[in-house]
């Protein structure tokens, strides 16, 4: 039978086996060569687009990547299936925004400036180019069909 | 109870309490909105509700690890906590930034990061606090009598989750690199660290309840956590599926991953077990149930509702939907905040010293609530799995979607209610007990 001793060293050696594979793992896919989100397009205006998606806590209503609230729509490939000028619409608009066919739910007033709205669109350009293995084929399926028809 | 510095224990409960109260709140208003009707949205956007319904949750958890430890290592140690002082002052200090972070959340105060939204000067106190936290823990366990596997698991624990509180104040400009370390802090908090803290107080709670033999406890103990490293930390890789890293996370994450449900099958069927074998039967029925409760509600939450949707090519259909969001309830609900009730429940007459053990009302709470989140999960479900095929298979648009799901939030609001009925109830035995008292002290060592 299983002695206390056997059972510790079993935590400790896994525990020390996985944590080092893991360090591996995440130095060698964060490494340059593996980049996979074109890191040399991320601009000055990239960055401001992302710290007022930050500020305004965009992601607690939409995802991006799949990452956030499941309130509103997806936003990966937001400027592929609407186009710059509808999202633009959105974020300056000074009311909340809001669609008669698409129910009540409305979007936070952000009554940006066009220069905040351009940052915005730059951070979203530069994520809609990601490779995602194939989750951007899934995921905005409206964007896709435009692609492909 | 058998120190009298245990007593803090119960203030951090009362305020676990009172946050989790809240915390329902802002749940209702979200169930609302998805069911159509946001009438709140001017005053409290949805964003808002969720940042203060997930914070909350993780704040009374934590203040219920922290009540769990100041009363479990006094016992185990079998020495005083250092400073009840510096606990009141840590507790009046946790409450302080919860408080302020969650009123800041109203007026766009926060970083727009899952699960982390408490902005950066707010960081800096939590830091400071929990460094408080951990130095009275630690300074008494180390000055104690005795060290037990059960107190360094609990106190690794904890250490461990502070530590990896810190990934998740760097600052990135990219959002890939943003998410990527954010997950260090939420993924291997909730399927590393927290397991170990949960391991912990349930191999006390079952030391206590069985009366078996501490050392076969303590042995299973390391073979559960063993089980949780092993798979948890590379296991990581789920989140990394489709967030622009390499592919490699496919393999590495789905693999052990995959492996994750292991830990808490061990821990569900070693609750059981331990609870079969053991002679003493303690009176404190309603601990147990929520203590064995916890270890198999854990397992159907996190383990097979997360194996649902752990492999590459579910998930890849799944992701970042409301299947999601039905996994996340349950499995926080059965794995940490049936622990936190479960030591509750134990330990409340041990610090009021009224042998107040069971109670029809008490047994009500347990089933109400368990029963309420069980119907919740299938509500989540439901609309998460309606969602996944007209969205991600039929290609239909996102919002017009949601329109057609929307009435499985009224089945959610529904079960919701008894959900919060039985909550209601748990929290009026726990006024019920009364208040702590080192009375007590005598009652349990007549
Ligand atoms: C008590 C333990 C657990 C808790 C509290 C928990 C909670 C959560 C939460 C809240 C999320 C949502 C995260 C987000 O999107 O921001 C999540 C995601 C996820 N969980 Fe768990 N989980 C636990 C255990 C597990 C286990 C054991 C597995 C696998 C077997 C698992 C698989 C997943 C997967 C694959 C996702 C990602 C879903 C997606 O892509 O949207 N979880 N979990
Ligand atoms: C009155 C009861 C509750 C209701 C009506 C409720 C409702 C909701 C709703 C509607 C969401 C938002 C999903 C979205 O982004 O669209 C949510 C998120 C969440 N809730 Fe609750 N909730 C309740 C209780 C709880 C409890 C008791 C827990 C934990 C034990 C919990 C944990 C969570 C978590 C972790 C999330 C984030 C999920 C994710 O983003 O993947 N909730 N809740
Ligand atoms: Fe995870």
């Amino acid at each position: 039978m299983l002695s206390k001793k056997q059972a510790r060293a079993f935590f400790l050696v896994g525990t020390l086996v996985t944590f080092l594979a893991f360090i591996g793992l995440t130095v060698y896919s964060l490494s340059a060569a593996q980049d996979q989100s074109h890191s040399e397009n991320i601009t000055d205006s990239v960055v401001r687009g992302k710290k007022l998606w930050d500020k305004n806590n965009c992601m607690g209503c939409h995802t991006i990547m799949g990452e956030g609230g499941y309130y509103a729509p997806e936003l990966t490939k937001v400027i592929e299936r609407r186009g710059e000028g509808y999202v633009k619409g959105v974020l300056m608009s000074p009311t909340p925004w809001q669609r008669a066919d698409h129910g009540n739910r409305k979007m936070v007033a952000y009554n940006m400036t066009e220069d905040q709205a351009n940052d915005m669109v730059e951070f979203f350009k530069w994520i809609s180019n990601i490779d995602l293995n194939g989750f951007e084929t899934i995921v905005s399926p409206l964007a896709k069909d435009k692609i492909n028809n | 109870m058998k120190y009298k510095s245990q007593k803090v224990a119960y203030w951090f409960f009362a305020l676990s309490m009172l946050l989790l109260t809240l915390q329902l709140v802002y749940g209702f208003i979200m169930g609302f909105a998805h069911a159509g009707m946001d009438g709140l949205h001017d005053w409290i956007p949805f964003n808002t509700a969720k940042a203060v319904h997930t914070n909350l949750l993780v704040v009374w958890l934590l203040s219920g690890f922290m009540g769990a430890a100041y009363y479990i290592i006094p016992e185990e140690a079998q020495n005083e906590l250092v400073s009840v002082k510096l606990a009141y002052v840590q507790l009046i200090s946790l409450a302080l930034v919860g408080v302020a972070a969650i009123i800041g959340y109203h007026f766009n105060w926060w970083e727009g990061r899952k699960f982390l939204e408490i902005p950066r000067p707010l960081d800096y106190l939590v830091v400071v606090n929990v460094l408080l936290f951990m130095g009275i823990i630690l300074v008494t366990l180390f000055k104690g009598k005795r060290r037990t596997t059960t107190a360094l698991v609990l106190t690794m624990g904890l250490l461990f989750a502070a530590l990896l509180y810190l990934p998740g104040m760097l600052d990135f400009d990219s959002q890939v690199l943003d998410s990527f370390f954010r997950w260090w802090v939420v993924h291997l908090w909730v399927e590393g660290v927290w397991e170990l803290i949960m391991g912990g107080i349930l191999s006390f709670l079952l030391i206590k309840l069985t009366g078996v033999d501490r050392e076969v406890i303590e042995k299973w103990l390391y073979v559960i956590v063993g089980l949780t490293f092993l798979s948890g930390i590379l296991g990581t890789g789920h989140h990394y599926y489709y967030i622009g890293v390499n592919k490699i996370w496919l393999i590495v994450g789905g693999i052990f991953s995959a492996l994750e449900p292991l830990a808490f099958l061990a821990m569900a069927l070693f609750a059981v077990n331990m609870y079969r074998k053991g002679e003493k039967k303690h009176p404190n029925k309603i601990a147990l149930y929520w203590t064995i409760g916890s270890a198999i509600v854990s397992f159907v939450g996190a383990g097979l509702l997360g194996f649902a949707h752990t492999l590459p090519q579910t998930n890849i259909y799944t992701h970042g939907t409301i299947v999601t969001a039905m996994h996340g309830h349950l499995a926080f609900w059965g794995a940490y905040a049936m622990i936190v009730f479960a030591i509750i429940s134990y330990s409340l007459p041990n610090m009021t010293g009224r042998k107040y053990y069971d109670s029809a009302r008490g047994r009500l709470a347990f089933w109400l609530a368990n029963i309420g989140m069980l119907g919740m999960t299938v509500a989540f479900g439901v609309a998460g799995v309606a969602q996944v095929y007209l969205e991600r298979k039929m290609k239909m648009d996102f919002m017009k979607v949601q329109m057609e799901i929307e009435v499985h939030f009224i089945v959610l609001i529904i079960m919701a209610t008894m959900f919060s009925t039985g909550i209601t109830l748990y929290i009026i035995e726990f006024i019920k007990h009364g208040q702590p008292t080192d009375e007590a002290l005598e009652v349990n060592n007549q």
